[in-house]
C-alpha cells in the first residue's frame, strides 16, 4: 500500500529507504527527509515517558495532495517512516498500524542477527521481501 | 580430427614463427593428445579454442595459477587474443615442461618432454566428450553437487568411480566444457588416490586442496562469487572438517546433510556449548563463522537464512544449518534464497533422530524413565503438532538420549512454549506441585460474594465433609479457596457481628440454618486452624469439591497433578461428579438462605424506619 518506505536511524540518517520505482525516488527522498522535522516534533511533544505502545505510531504526520505521509518511531529513537498514495482512500488508520507493527517485527529480526552492526545500512533480503509485499499492494 | 596431426606440425612452425623462430617439434603421440585437447577445447567448427574451457584444461593439468599465467603469455594467447591451434600446442607443451620441473620458457620446449598430464583426461571415456552443448545453469548444480558431496567423501577405490560417474553421465553427457571441469576434479580426486599418492585417512587436504582451488576459478566463472578469494583459507578450514569418510549419502541435494558431517558439526557446536539443547550465542557465534572468512553479508544472510526463530542464539539444528550453508558457501554454491527443506530445524531434528538412535532403543530409553512412557509419547505427538514446541520436544528428546535422565529437570525448564499441561513431565514435577500447592493461585472469586459470613462458613463445613471423603483420592492439587475465604470471613466478621445478633433474636427463624449457622460460627474458629491442619499434613490433600472446579479454570498449578492423576482419573472423575452434587446441594441451600435473609432484612428495615419516624416525632418537641 506504500509509496515509499524509509527507515531512519536514531541520528537521522537513512538505514533503509525504498520506494516504488516508477515514481520519482528523488522526490521520496526528500518527502522523508523533511518529515523528519514533524517527527521530532512530535517525539518532543511527548515527553520522557515512552513506553506506552500507543505513542510509538505518530499517525499522520502531515498530508500532501498528492500523498501522506505516517511515522512511527521504536524506543530506540529509530524511526519509520511511511509514504502513502492519497489516492488510496481505503486504508485506515489501523492497517498502517499493522503495517509498521510488522515494520518493527522485522526490524527487530535483523536486529538479531549477531553480524548486522546497529547503525549499518540495511540489507537483509527477508527485510526487503517484507517492505515488497507491504509496497506490491498498491499495483 | 584428420586435419590435426596435419595442422599441427604446420601450426606449430607458423606458430615457430610467431614466437620468434623456434620450432616446435612435435611427436606422434604429442600431436595426437594435442589435437585431441584442442578439438575437445575448441569445436572443429571455430577457429580457436574457448577460453573457458581452454582455463579449465589447464587448471586440470594442477600448476599453480602463476605458472598458467605465465604459459598463457608466453605461448601467445595474450598476444593474440585467442587461443589459436599454435597457442594452444604452445601451451601444452609449457605445461608439459611446468609439470616435469622445468622452468616456463620457451627454451624449454624443446625438450623431450612427456605429455602434460591433465589427470581427469585419463578416466574420461570418449563417450562423455562427444559434441559440444551449451552450458546450463542448472546442471552446473548437479554435478557440483556431486563434486561437494566427493569432496566430502573419501573414496579410495576407483570402482567408485564408476557409481559416481553413471549419475553425472546423464545430467552432462553433452559435454559442456563446464560440465567437463566438474568431471576433472572429480576425476582427479579418484586419480590422485588411485595412484596413491595419498592415503585413505592420511591427508585429504591435498585433494580438498586442488578441488577447492578449482573450485575458485569455476565458481568465478559461473557466477562472479567471492568464495574465490576464501579458498586459499577455506582449504585449511575445510582440512578440518572433512574427518571421517561415509559410503552413504541419500541423494545428490546439496543441502542435505551426511552423516559424518552431522556429527562434525555436532562436535563443533560441542565446543561452543557443551550443552547440546541450549543455545549458541550471537556473538559466539558470530566468533565462530568469521573465521571462516566468509564476508560478513553472506554471513549476515546465513545467519538470516538459519536462525529460524530468530531469537537471536543458534540450537543445535540451527546451528548445524548454519555451518552447513558455510560449506556449501565456501564450496562454491549460491546461498539459496530460503531455507532449503532438508535444513529446516525440525527436519534435521527428526533426521537425527532417525538414523543415528535407533527406535527402539530411544522406546526402551523412555521407557525407563519414570513418570509413564505413555504420556511422553502422547505428549511427543501432541506437542509435535506446535510449530516450536515441536522442535523442543525433539531436543528434549535428543537431550534424553544424549545425556541421563538428570536432563529432563533442565530441559523441562526450557520448554516453556510447550503447553502446560505437559510441564507435568520432569521428574522434579511433583515436588513443584508440593511447594506450590503451598501458596496457591488466585483462587476463584467466590469468596467475593455478597454473601453473609454464614453462607461461606457453611461452605466451608461442606469443604469439610469433603474433604474427607475425596482425601485418598487426591494427589497434589493445590487448595485454591482456601486461604481467602478465612480472609474474606474475618474481614467480614466485624460488619456481621451485629447482624448475627439481630439474626439470632428473631424468633421466627426457626429454620435449621440458624442452628446450622451459629454451630457453623462456633465452629469456625476450630474449624480454621483445623483447616489449615489438613492443609499442611495433607500436602495439598485437601481439595474437595473446589478443586474440580478450580482445576478446569486455573492453569498451572491445577493441572500439575495430571501426571499422577491419569492414573486416578476415573476416581478423579467420580469425586468430581460427588462434589458437584454436593455444590448444586450447598447451592441450594445458599439460596434459601439467602432468600430469608433478605427477608429479614426488609423486616428490620421497616422496623428501623418505624424507629425513625417515631424519632422524627418526637424530636421538635426536644429541639424546640
Amino acid at each position: 500500500m506504500a509509496v515509499c518506505i524509509a527507515v531512519i536511524a536514531k541520528e537521522n540518517y537513512p538505514l533503509y529507504i525504498r520506494s516504488v520505482p516508477t515514481e520519482n525516488e528523488l522526490k521520496f527522498h526528500y518527502t522523508v527527509h523533511t518529515s523528519l522535522d514533524v517527527v521530532d516534533e512530535k517525539i518532543s511533544a511527548m515527553g520522557k515517558a515512552l513506553v506506552d505502545q500507543r505513542e510509538l505510531y505518530l499517525g499522520l504526520l502531515y498530508p500532501t495532495e498528492d500523498y501522506k505521509v505516517y511515522g512511527y518511531v521504536t524506543n530506540s529513537r529509530v524511526k519509520f517512516v511511511m509514504v502513502v498514495d492519497s489516492s488510496n482512500t481505503a486504508l485506515r488508520d489501523n492497517e498502517i498500524r499493522s503495517m509498521f507493527r510488522k515494520l518493527h517485527n522485522s526490524y527487530t529480526d535483523i536486529m538479531c542477527n549477531p553480524f548486522y552492526n546497529p547503525g549499518d545500512r540495511i540489507h537483509s533480503r527477508a527485510f526487503d521481501n517484507m517492505v515488497n509485499s507491504m509496497m506490491m499492494q498498491v499495483c | 580430427m584428420e586435419q590435426g596431426p596435419a595442422g599441427g606440425p604446420a601450426a606449430a612452425t607458423t606458430a615457430a614463427a610467431g614466437t620468434g623462430g623456434l620450432l616446435l617439434p612435435l611427436s606422434e603421440s604429442e600431436q595426437q593428445r594435442y589435437s585431441e585437447l584442442f578439438s575437445r577445447c575448441c569445436p572443429p567448427p571455430e577457429v580457436a579454442a574457448g577460453g573457458s574451457s581452454v582455463g579449465e584444461l589447464f587448471r586440470a593439468s594442477q600448476l599453480p595459477p602463476d605458472t598458467l599465467h605465465q604459459i598463457t603469455e608466453l605461448c601467445g594467447a595474450k598476444r593474440v587474443g585467442y587461443f589459436g591451434p599454435a597457442q594452444f600446442y604452445i601451451a601444452l607443451k609449457l605445461i608439459a615442461a611446468a609439470q616435469s620441473g622445468f622452468p616456463v620458457r620457451i627454451e624449454s620446449i624443446k625438450n623431450e618432454l612427456p605429455l602434460p598430464r591433465f589427470m581427469a583426461l585419463k578416466n574420461d571415456s570418449e563417450a562423455r566428450y562427444g559434441t559440444p552443448a551449451e552450458l546450463h545453469g542448472v546442471k552446473f548444480q548437479v554435478p557440483h553437487a556431486t563434486l561437494e558431496k566427493n569432496s566430502y567423501k573419501r573414496t579410495d577405490e576407483g570402482d567408485k568411480q564408476e557409481p559416481k560417474s553413471p549419475p553425472m553421465s546423464p545430467i552432462c553427457s553433452p559435454p559442456a566444457s563446464p560440465s567437463t571441469y566438474q568431471r576433472i576434479p572429480l576425476s582427479y580426486g579418484y586419480g590422485k588416490s588411485r595412484s596413491g599418492l595419498e592415503q585413505q585417512h592420511g591427508a585429504p587436504y591435498e585433494v580438498r586442496h586442488s578441488t577447492h582451488q578449482q573450485d575458485g576459478p569455476s565458481s568465478g566463472n559461473y557466477g562472479a562469487k567471492p568464495a574465490l578469494t576464501c579458498s586459499t583459507p577455506n582449504r585449511s578450514l575445510s582440512a578440518e572438517r572433512e574427518q571421517q569418510d561415509s559410503s552413504t549419502h541419500y541423494s545428490d541435494d546439496p543441502w542435505r546433510i551426511t552423516e559424518e558431517q552431522r556429527d562434525y558439526y555436532i562436535n563443533q557446536f560441542r565446543s561452543l556449548q557443551p550443552d547440546l539443547n541450549s543455545f549458541v550465542s550471537g556473538s559466539v557465534a558470530k566468533n565462530f563463522f568469521t573465521k571462516s572468512k566468509l564476508p560478513i553479508p553472506e554471513l549476515s544472510h546465513i545467519w538470516e537464512l538459519s536462525d529460524v526463530d530468530c531469537d537471536g542464539a543458534l540450537t543445535l539444528p540451527e546451528f548445524c544449518a548454519a555451518f552447513h550453508l558455510v560449506v556449501a558457501r565456501k564450496n562454491g554454491y549460491q546461498l539459496p534464497e530460503t531455507l532449503p527443506e532438508t535444513l529446516l530445524p525440525q527436519y534435521l531434528q527428526a533426521a537425527s533422530l532417525k538414523p543415528t538412535r535407533d527406535c527402539a532403543l530411544f522406546d526402551s530409553y523412555s521407557e525407563s524413565l519414570p513418570g509413564g512412557q505413555q504420556t511422553r509419547d502422547f505428549s511427543r505427538s501432541e506437542v509435535r503438532r506446535h510449530e516450536k514446541g515441536s522442535y523442543l520436544a525433539e531436543c528434549r528428546a535428543v537431550g534424553q538420549l544424549h545425556s541421563d535422565c538428570g536432563m529432563a529437570v533442565k530441559v523441562s525448564t526450557a520448554l516453556k512454549t510447550i503447553p502446560k499441561e505437559f510441564q507435568s513431565y520432569s521428574s522434579t514435577s511433583i515436588e513443584d506441585a508440593m511447594k506450590k500447592g503451598e501458596e496457591p493461585p488466585t483462587p476463584p472469586p467466590r469468596p467475593q460474594k455478597s454473601h453473609s459470613r454464614a453462607s461461606s462458613l457453611d461452605l466451608n463445613k461442606i469443604f469439610q465433609q469433603n474433604t474427607q471423603a475425596v482425601r485418598s483420592g487426591w494427589l497434589p492439587p493445590p487448595p485454591p479457596a482456601l486461604p481467602p475465604r478465612p480472609s474474606v470471613s474475618q474481614t467480614e466478621q466485624p460488619s456481621e457481628v451485629e447482624l448475627h445478633p439481630q439474626m439470632n433474636r428473631p424468633p421466627a427463624q426457626a429454620e435449621e440454618n440458624i442452628p446450622a449457622k451459629k454451630e457453623v460460627v462456633l465452629a469456625q474458629p476450630p474449624s480454621k486452624p483445623t483447616r489449615r491442619k489438613l492443609r499442611a499434613e495433607a500436602q495439598g490433600l485437601e481439595t474437595p469439591e473446589l478443586s474440580p472446579t478450580i482445576n478446569v479454570t486455573s492453569s498451572t498449578p491445577a493441572v500439575k497433578p495430571h501426571l499422577p492423576v491419569q492414573k486416578q482419573s476415573s476416581k478423579q472423575k467420580r469425586a468430581i461428579q460427588t462434589a458437584i452434587r454436593k455444590n448444586k446441594e450447598a447451592n441450594a441451600v445458599l439460596a434459601r438462605l439467602n432468600s430469608e435473609l433478605q427477608q429479614q432484612l426488609k423486616e428490620v428495615h421497616k422496623e428501623r424506619i418505624a424507629l425513625e419516624t417515631q424519632l422524627e416525632q418526637l424530636r421538635p418537641v426536644t429541639v424546640l
